[in-house]
């Protein structure tokens, strides 16, 4: 039998990670101050985790101005989109598998 | 995180992400008592507008004679009569949505409400300028089914961002409109059926399935 952890994405495992995946795989483009608005997180906080998303590919970041402030937005990429849902899938299964 | 809790945890982190996908996406405070409340100031203003029209048709008939200083009056009553019942219907609507936001512990102005207004307000002002550019060339009779029309498809455009349920309100204006078309010269009675009662019949149902206790 296939083992049902395979597919969990270790990425995913944080609240917040998972939070910002959510949100950005419906909204086209969000800048920082809405995640962080939306998720109830420090800016630190949100920024560390912003930063992990980066490396790991899943989300590009778009730096803006909107007049002479800088406004950041982040969006998810292709592969975010796949590790995403793979993971999501992986999710389904284990739920599946405990009935 | 032991392996004992991982399907429930799992079960939680699935709820999780359809809870955030769902309230970063669309903004779920409109209350339906918005609706009661912007119903009641519809009826209110069709039922003066009634009254100011029958007035100004009763003189017209007894004395026989058209006076224009008559007519501009009564169309600037009519304006103005118009605009504050949409400034005191929109005052009662926000009210009691931010009251509704505020007890569930949302924002009231934050992504989800921006993109609602802007795409509640895109249709409403094109419609807007529409009527006011038909008024300049003194034609009445299409301002009723064309604020309903623009209306119903501003409420169609908005339902992306809200509750779906407002869709099914927007399609009944934007037909109420378009049967009005037919019935030229019973605007009032069209407006009044569209703002007022449809209004009222579409809180009743939101605030029965979203918010009664």
């Amino acid at each position: 039998m296939k083992n049902p952890i395979i597919g969990l994405n270790k990425v995913f495992e944080s609240r917040i990670r998972l939070g910002v995946m959510s949100i950005l795989l419906v909204n086209e483009e969000v800048n920082f101050n809405d995640l962080k608005q939306m998720l109830e997180v420090t800016d630190g906080n949100l920024a560390t985790h912003l930063v992990n998303l980066e490396e790991n590919g899943f989300i590009k970041i778009h730096k803006g101005f909107i007049g002479k402030k800088t406004n950041t937005t982040y969006a998810v990429t292709k592969s975010g989109e796949k590790a995403f849902s793979d993971h999501i899938t992986a999710l389904e299964n284990m739920i599946k598998g405990v009935k | 995180m032991s392996e004992q809790n991982q399907p429930t945890d799992s079960l939680q982190d699935i709820k999780d992400i359809r809870r955030i996908m769902e309230r970063s996406s669309r903004f779920i405070s409109l209350s339906g008592l918005s609706g009661v409340a912007a119903g009641i100031c519809a009826l209110a203003g069709a039922f003066i507008a009634y009254g100011m029209l029958d007035t100004y048709y009763g003189s017209y008939d007894s004395e026989g004679f058209f006076s224009g200083d008559d007519f501009s009056r009564l169309k600037i009553k009519l304006a103005l009569l118009g605009a504050g019942v949409f400034t005191v219907a929109f005052i009662a609507s926000f009210y009691l949505t931010w009251r509704k936001a505020k007890k569930m512990g949302q924002p009231i102005w934050d992504l989800t409400s921006k993109r609602l207004a802007w795409n509640m307000l895109l249709p409403l002002l094109a419609g807007a300028a529409f009527i006011i550019g038909m008024l300049r060339y003194d034609i009445w009779v299409f301002v009723s089914p064309a604020c309903l029309i623009f209306y119903g498809l501003a409420l169609v455009n908005a339902s992306k961002y809200t509750l779906t349920d407002i869709r099914y309100l927007g399609y009944c204006e934007i037909v109420l409109g378009l049967v009005n078309m037919l019935f030229i010269g019973y605007g009032l009675w069209f407006w009044a059926i569209g703002f007022g009662i449809l209004h009222i019949i579409y809180g009743i149902i939101m605030w029965w399935k979203y918010e009664r206790k």
